[in-house]
């Protein structure tokens, strides 16, 4: 049904039901917010989003104000932009000053609020609460300071991660967004995922950086630094550099990072294709003893970690493949350095991630060879910018290049690991090729791609039914496990991936994310895999070699030491 | 587990997300206070992340997160106690027993806090300990009070 | 038990299931008569036992009064009751011999116990020195000589529906309530009305909730009524958080089965089975005075399963709140007793429709309900009778701060606030000068002088600034510091703001700063302090004006209202804190100025090794100085003085 409002004297038609803020969005008409989260229920604590509401001459909030029949809104009256601003200044009149340092520098929500409603004077002086900073965790950094307490990571870490290791605790001005016990998030259930730095407004929180070590380590003559790429940046940083938005630029990004000076450049996406040869084979071993199922993925760090604390008792099912960042690692400071005949304690290894939880995973114990880590450092696709930035390279001038063999050649299913879907996906074409000896007729299975939080197949490969089911967002994972321990039995592979969308909107990919931005990478992702010809992970050249030369079979000897790992239950305050 | 806390979540079997409030009152009661131990038990029974159980415990006055006195002193700062001047009784607690609100003496004898309302504003200004009601305290009737107490103890 | 089970037996039968709409036999009013102890065989002493009486020593009264019967061997009851309203003269305790009118007697600490007792009981004779009066009563002869004690200047304005028993009857029995016409008109209610017919006369009534918003009662029923829902709920508001008023305290210590009857009777008007009281666990009498009420009306039938054969269920449950002022608010209360942080959330939805565990949900607080059972008995038209023509009814006041008499007194809404302040409460105590009035505690303003003769009704008080509120009444006089009530309340608030809203979150507390530098001294003379404190001033109203008009919830919304309204009336007093930096009341200790009075220092140099701030210069047994820059007002020197040296000012 449609109906009429009157918003600063021009006739709107909006849909009834609809808040103010989406009808007014959808009209052009920006109204600022800090607390609203789309698609979530609005919570109405911050109060930017306050239009004039000429009916009972009140300032209502838009987020949560529903349209109704002859409504008249001022969105821009001198009353409600004089509110808005005397909000922001009530938010810096204690904030720390330290904008020109601040991580969040130029692209702060609070900044450019600040900007937006000309605040040019601090005429509200505040006492500054002191608060330490966290830096108990490797992953995530925050700084309680410059919390506002929108409260949307907390939102965020409930209700998409299904880990509420977060929460407001105190109250009034005292209140601050605490783990249990105001103690480290270390010793909390949070997974790393980042999806609290995602959502956070301003600098309160942010990732631990690996910057520093890398610049050592690129400077160090006796190092040699090499660095891999996952599946998911190539396609999610070209508008970051002023290219076209979700563009693959992986060549350039080859390009780039030789410049800056790493000595090689490698496609984690070629570990991807590894990941698919042991864990279809793995896969269909399980089937076949019917021993551990389903078989649940593990390339997600921040999943892997969950299940540790929350579902010790799925621990078997969990694949024992380790990630592929993990298996280039691994790759890496072996057959590869034979190859070049560099002393694996040379090599300093780096990855680019769009991921926070990457950094944890990189420094655990499971992830060490004989006290030597499979990757020394993991630089989030944000520090991947600047890094960039930070070495001056103009991306508009680079020309594409192609990445370091032997790990550097890759099939558009090991792409696909980026999205939501595409390990499942990836690993149905190698088991189908391996289970029937011929490939599929359409590469494609729609019924796993896509955004939505749950999505399931059955697929006939030979004599086996095969159940797929593929969920984003731990919240929703949470769900489906649920079903499985209550004894679902018509599932025997899950692709588990934290965040929303997987890979692509991963916890370490540039701020500002929106679901069209998502969108526009999986599609990305997915014109890749149409227009190459090389769609399955068995066909990879350098996966054959490496396997002939080096590996012999999956879940060999070799790969068994190298590639796979297992997991324990995990003791945090949950 | 700690048994009272054990026999109180037992009392709640099966409970959902609205007994957290009466449970971590009943164990504040029989214990004095809230204990991690207790609240990430409470957690557990109740299927709630601890996060949870303590943002709900430190936004309410009521809850401790330290071991009490065996006195527990609370100092009405209602406005008719304001008005008549528990400010300055309060002040004079504090010199008296050498604590600030919120802290426990060291022999471990008297805590004080604060509360918004007794609602005995008749009496004004009150102050109430370990349930029982002491009404329009002054300086002098306060050292008498807590000297009374005190004797408790040597008896 | 036997007694006990034949008065049940008998209420049961010839009262509860009686419907002959109160018409009794001779007989029946006789025995109705005892059990309202009206009609008595022995004597009976009651007791004042609310917390305040308590607080004021009527538990050493009772003791005494225990010791005294049994070493005499007098076969009287003893009865506690709750609390009649008169704070100022606890404690009270009432005699009543057979035959002869109930007296009262004020101010009966245990020492005065055995002369009251003796000359009473042995000698039949009132000792007029602490007595405040009898009870008029048509059964028993009167007291020559004696007052009555509605002629009383405290009782004589007010018009008692609420606490027409607190300090009267027996607040733990059921017998007696329903002896004096109880729990009949919530059966009345069952068996006459249907649950349209209830909101519909409590809507006639123009009963308004009395917990500070003052929205229509049956309007918002109506609202719930309507709603199409497997369960609905109804939730009694106890959470008296708001410091300076205790009425509903009292109410339930008083007469817990009115409150009862009265939700009772809501819920059966918006159709709800399930009902909450939320409590502040800070009221433990009141807790467990409830508790056995709640347990003698399930005994009766009277909560339970298909109510007396209605076909009508309703079951009671109780909730202690934790302490949090902002759970007054409808949507935090109702996430506080579903376990989570008490913070509001926006309306709409408003509970009515969506509330407890997503269920339509009334909330109510507890004076508002109590008036049902009067409304019920004697109708809506009574009802809106009485009052003004916005304002029906009457409304509880605690009294409190520097007036005479302190306590609770329900007076018909129209009355002004001078009568309220002079003759009932007996003026300002002391022979000091009235100077304001608070009213509605945080969320309200305060009524100086020229305002005093405004009605209080809803309309009047907001014209003024001020707000009912829940109806504390804290009288100051011209030693109070108005700058300092003020701050006291910014500081109130601003601890209790739930923290969700910015405006509320941070205005408030910044508001308290601004006070703050008002109020304390600068440890320098610089100008930058100076500038501070006028600039803090100046934003003062604009930061007030913000918070109002976008605070999520009544709470931020009414937070400046202190400030505000002693701004307007007391504007002088801010500038002389802050440009003359004194406060005339002395309640600002910071402000005070030390000096050291030459001819009586002896030079002992105690002042000055106690000084944190090292202001006071000066040589062995040379008298001391004071540098004032320095000083912070702390007081240390005169505490530390022997010879009274510290001349403050």
């Amino acid at each position: 049904m449609s109906i009429t409002i009157n918003v600063n004297g021009n006739k709107i038609e909006a849909k009834a039901g609809e808040t103010v803020l989406n009808v007014l969005s959808d009209h052009g008409i920006k109204v600022p917010t800090l607390c609203h989260l789309k698609n979530m229920f609005p919570t109405g604590s911050c109060r930017m989003c306050v239009v004039e509401h000429k009916n009972t001459d009140k300032l209502i909030t838009s987020c949560s104000a529903i349209v109704e029949e002859g409504m008249e809104i001022l969105t821009h009256s001198p009353r409600v932009t004089e509110a808005r601003k005397v909000i922001v200044e009530l938010l810096l009149s204690n904030h720390p000053d330290d904008c020109l340092y601040c991580v969040r520098n130029g692209n702060c929500e609070l900044q450019g609020l600040s900007q937006e409603l000309c605040v040019t004077e601090r005429r509200i002086q505040g006492r500054r609460n002191k608060l330490p900073i966290d830096t108990s965790s490797v992953s995530i950094l925050r700084d309680p300071e410059k919390c506002i307490l929108c409260g949307r990571c907390v939102r965020v870490c409930e209700e998409i991660m299904g880990v509420a290791c977060i929460d407001i605790s105190k109250r009034g001005s005292q209140s601050i967004v605490s783990t249990a016990f105001d103690k480290g998030l270390n010793t909390s259930s949070c997974v790393n995922c980042g999806q609290c730095i995602m959502v956070c407004p301003t600098g309160a929180l942010t990732e631990q950086s690996h910057f520093a070590e890398i610049k050592e380590a690129l400077s160090d003559p006796n190092k040699k630094v090499v660095i891999q790429y996952a599946p998911a940046i190539s396609v999610s940083v070209a508008e970051e550099f002023g290219l076209e938005a979700g563009k693959d630029i992986a060549g350039i990004m080859n390009a780039a990072l030789r410049k800056i000076g790493f000595d090689y450049v490698f496609d984690t996406s070629f570990a991807a294709d590894l990941t698919i040869m042991e864990e279809s084979s793995e896969l269909i071993k399980r089937i076949t003893e019917n021993k551990n199922l389903p078989l649940i993925t593990s390339c997600c760090p921040a999943w892997v970690k969950y299940a540790e604390e929350f579902v010790p008792e799925l621990i078997p099912n969990i694949s024992s493949c380790k990630s592929p960042q993990q298996m280039a690692g691994a790759i890496i400071k072996s057959y590869f350095a034979d190859k070049v005949h560099i002393k694996k304690e040379d090599i300093y290894s780096v990855s680019i991630m769009p991921c926070t939880a990457k950094k944890f995973e990189g420094q655990r114990e499971e992830m060490t060879n004989k006290g030597i880590s499979d990757v020394d450092a993991v630089l989030t696709t944000r520090e991947f910018v600047k890094f960039v930035k930070l070495f001056g390279i103009n991306m508009h001038e680079m020309q594409g290049e192609t990445a370091d063999s032997p790990l550097g050649i890759r099939t558009s299913a090991g792409k696909l690991f980026g999205a939501s879907g595409g390990v499942a996906e990836a690993a149905i074409r190698t088991a189908y090729h391996t289970l029937t000896g011929s490939e599929l007729v359409k590469f494609k299975i729609p019924e796993i791609r896509g955004l939505k939080g749950q999505k399931e197949t059955q697929l006939q490969i030979g004599d086996l039914k095969i159940g797929v089911a593929v969920v984003n967002g731990l919240a929703n994972a949470k769900k489906l496990l649920d079903e499985i321990k209550a004894g679902r039995k018509d599932i025997h592979f899950i692709e588990i991936m934290a965040c929303p969308g997987g890979c692509v909107g991963g916890g370490g990919q540039p701020i500002n994310l929106d679901e069209q931005a998502v969108k526009d990478r999986i599609q990305s992702l997915y014109r890749i895999d149409d227009t190459e010809s090389i769609k399955v992970s068995h066909k990879n050249p350098d996966v054959i070699i490496l396997y002939n030369e080096f590996l012999g079979k999956p879940l060999g000897k070799k790969s068994h030491e190298l590639l796979h790992t297992e997991y324990q239950k995990r003791d945090v305050i949950i | 587990m700690n048994e009272q806390t054990k026999k109180i979540l037992n009392k709640y079997l099966h409970a959902d997300r609205d007994s957290l409030i009466p449970i971590l009152q009943e164990i504040q009661e029989s214990e004095g206070w809230l204990s991690e131990s207790s609240l990430t038990e409470v957690g557990r029974h109740l299927n709630m992340p601890v996060s949870k159980v303590y943002g709900v415990a430190t936004f309410y006055n009521q809850f401790r997160f330290q071991p009490q006195g065996k006195f527990h002193i609370q100092v009405c700062r209602g406005t008719a106690c304001h008005v008549l001047g528990s400010a300055t009784v309060l002040q004079e607690i504090q010199k008296a027993l050498k604590i600030k609100v919120g802290e426990t003496t060291k022999d471990g004898l008297f805590s004080l806090e604060i509360v918004a309302c007794i609602g005995t504003c008749g009496l004004a200004p009150v102050i109430n300990i370990n349930g029982n009601f002491h009404a329009g305290v002054t300086t002098e009737s306060l050292s008498e009070i807590i000297e009374s107490y005190k004797e408790k103890i040597n008896i | 038990m036997t007694v006990m089970n034949n008065s049940k037996n008998f209420l049961l039968a010839e009262v509860l299931n009686n419907t002959s709409n109160g018409n009794y036999s001779k007989q029946i009013d006789t025995e109705l008569s005892v059990l309202r102890n009206e009609n008595i065989s022995k004597p009976i002493i009651f007791v004042g036992a609310g917390t305040c009486g308590l607080g004021a020593g009527a538990d050493k009264t009772l003791a005494a009064i225990k010791e005294y019967v049994e070493t005499n061997r007098i076969d009287v009851d003893i009865i506690e009751t709750g609390c009649i309203g008169l704070c100022s003269s606890e404690p009270l305790m009432d005699i009543q011999i057979p035959g002869r009118n109930r007296v009262s007697f004020e101010k009966v600490t245990a020492d005065q116990v055995i002369p009251i007792l003796s000359t009473v009981l042995w000698h039949t004779i009132i000792p007029l020195k602490k007595v405040l009066g009898q009870f008029a009563s048509d059964q028993n002869r009167a007291w020559d000589g004696v007052n009555f004690i509605h002629e009383h200047p405290f009782f004589k304005p007010q018009n008692r529906i609420v606490l027409q028993n607190c300090g009267i009857r027996n607040p733990i029995s059921i017998e007696e309530y329903i002896a004096a016409g109880g729990y009949q008109n919530y059966l009345k209610t069952l068996r006459n009305y249907s649950p349209f017919d209830i909101c519909d006369k409590i809507e006639q009534s123009g009963l308004r909730g009395r917990g500070g918003g003052g929205f229509p009662a049956g309007r918002k029923w109506k609202f719930a009524a309507q709603e199409q829902s497997d369960q609905k709920y109804l939730i009694c508001n106890a959470d008296e958080g708001d410091p300076g008023a205790f009425m509903d305290r009292a109410v339930i210590e008083g007469d817990p089965h009115r409150l009862i009857e009265g939700m009772a009777i809501a819920a059966y008007g918006i159709g709800a089975t399930k009902a909450y009281v939320y409590i502040r666990a800070e009221y433990p009498l009141a807790l467990k005075r409830l508790n056995i009420a709640l347990d003698q009306a399930r005994d009766y039938g009277l909560l339970g399963k298909n109510i007396f054969d209605s076909g009508v269920d309703f079951e009671i449950k109780i909730k202690m709140g934790a302490g949090a002022f902002v759970c007054g608010e409808e949507t935090a209360l109702i996430h506080s007793i579903e376990g989570k942080r008490g913070m509001p959330r926006p309306r709409p939805p408003f509970p009515a429709k969506e509330g407890l565990f997503g269920k339509p949900t009334i909330i109510n607080n507890v004076e508002t309900l109590a008036n049902l059972p009067t409304i019920i008995e004697k109708g809506e038209e009574w009802f809106a009778s009485i009052g003004t023509k916005k304002s029906k009814g009457t409304k509880v006041f605690a009294l409190s701060g520097k007036v005479a008499l302190t306590g609770l007194v329900e007076i018909p809404m129209g009355t002004t606030v001078r009568q309220v302040i002079f003759d009932i409460a007996g003026g300002i105590k002391a022979g000091k000068k009235f100077k304001a009035v608070q009213i509605g505690g945080p969320s309200g303003g305060c009524i100086t002088e020229q305002n005093l003769d405004i009605p209080i009704d809803y309309d009047s008080l907001l014209e003024v600034g001020a707000m009912m509120g829940s109806g504390g009444l804290v009288v100051m006089d011209e030693d109070t510091c108005m700058v300092d009530v003020a701050k006291f309340f910014m500081d109130f608030i601003q601890r209790e703001s739930c923290g969700k809203c910015i405006p509320c979150r941070e205005g408030t507390r910044r508001m308290l700063e601004i006070l703050e530098d008002i109020t304390h001294k600068p440890n320098n003379g610089s100008s930058h302090h100076a500038l501070r404190r006028f600039k803090g001033i100046t934003q003062i109203e604009k930061l007030a004006k913000v918070i109002k008009e976008t605070s999520l919830c009544g709470l931020g919304q009414t937070a400046p209202n202190p400030v505000l309204s002693t701004l307007k009336w007391f504007r002088h007093e801010y500038e002389e804190h802050i440009f003359e930096r004194i406060c005339r009341a002395g309640a600002c200790t910071d402000l005070r100025t030390f000096t050291i009075d030459v001819d009586k220092c002896v030079g002992c140099m105690l002042c000055v090794k106690k000084c944190p701030t090292s202001a006071i210069i000066g040589a062995k047994k040379t008298p001391h100085f004071i540098v004032q820059d320095k000083c912070i007002s702390c007081g240390s020197c005169e505490q530390v003085c022997k010879f009274d040296a510290i001349v403050i000012n």
